[in-house]
């Protein structure tokens, strides 16, 4: 049930279509580094504890 | 209790962690609902056709590309005051947000402009100074990743940042310093209450704008919850070096 969009539906759609990709890539980044990070200081933790012994 | 005991990172993490689901919650809940709702069931402007569905997008992004700034000067303002790491780190987490925000603002105003106006771009006052603000967001990320010392860092993006937010002011105001402009003023004026929107644009409109505000905070939390623990990695990583 697509609404009809006119003579601007190139314009309506590119502009959803660039914003919510753009709004997904963030969180999808953010998402992935904050993983990444959370997994590299426990390792850095359990390297430390392992040195601490 | 007071507020400053969320300076400390520990604490910052262990009282946000629970509370981000569900901020993410809302904010996905509030922006399928609004962009859905705005796409699907609100009719066409009887002067811009279906361009006016772009609303939903350009003005929440607008508003929360300035909101951003402020955050971080805000932020920028408390470590330069109190050195709280976690306000200057909540600084730098904000940056890349604010500057997705941009250039969404950007993208679809341009995309607007080119059937409204007849161009994509004009050099006009809220435009430019909105641009501006683009390119300050580009520098302040620059900066960040320019300094290797961190209290260096925050010490010079709160400056850079400060400076910038002449322009975030330019940008939510110009319209009413210069009346040259392309830009029309503001649609729902919160000094006012004089709104020039229609109710059933400006429901879903409404949903979009606190859903996008939503969108911030918790990305905000991630991203300032990421900084602090890569902070401490390194902190971790340097003292095992010595």
């Amino acid at each position: 049930m697509m609404p009809d969009l006119g003579n601007y539906a190139a314009e309506v759609l590119t502009a959803y279509a660039l914003s919510v990709g753009l709004l997904v890539g963030l969180l999808v980044l953010s998402l992935r580094r904050s993983r990444k990070v959370s997994a590299q200081l426990a390792e850095v933790e359990a390297r430390k504890d392992r040195a601490d012994v | 209790m007071s507020i400053w005991e969320y300076a400390n990172p520990k604490k910052f993490i262990a009282t946000t962690t629970p509370l981000v689901p569900w901020v993410m919650g809302l904010a996905i809940a509030c922006l399928v609902v609004g962009l859905v709702w705005g796409f699907f069931f609100t009719p066409d402007d009887f002067r811009q056709g279906s361009t006016v569905k772009i609303i939903y997008l350009h003005v929440p992004s607008a508003l929360m590309a300035i909101n951003a700034w402020f955050m971080m000067l805000i932020t920028s303002l408390i470590w330069l005051v109190r050195r709280h790491h976690v306000s200057a780190l909540a600084a730098r987490a904000a940056a890349p947000i604010g500057i997705v925000m941009t250039l969404i603002a950007l993208i679809t105003g341009a995309i607007w402009g080119q059937p409204m106006w007849g161009t994509w771009w004009a050099w006009d006052p809220r435009l430019t100074s909105f641009l501006i603000l683009f390119l300050f967001y580009l520098g302040y990320i620059a900066l960040w990743e320019a300094i290797e010392d961190p209290d260096t860092a925050a010490d010079l993006t709160s400056v850079l940042c400060i400076v910038g937010s002449v322009f975030a002011v330019l940008s939510r105001y110009a319209v009413n310093f210069w009346n040259q402009g392309l830009h029309q003023g503001t649609s729902v004026p919160v000094a006012t209450g004089e709104r020039t929107v229609s109710d059933v644009f400006f429901v879903p409109l409404v949903i979009c704008m606190v859903g996008f505000g939503v969108l911030f905070l918790g990305l905000v939390l991630i991203r300032t919850q990421t900084e602090i623990r890569a902070r401490r990695m390194k902190a971790l990583e340097a003292r095992m070096r010595s």
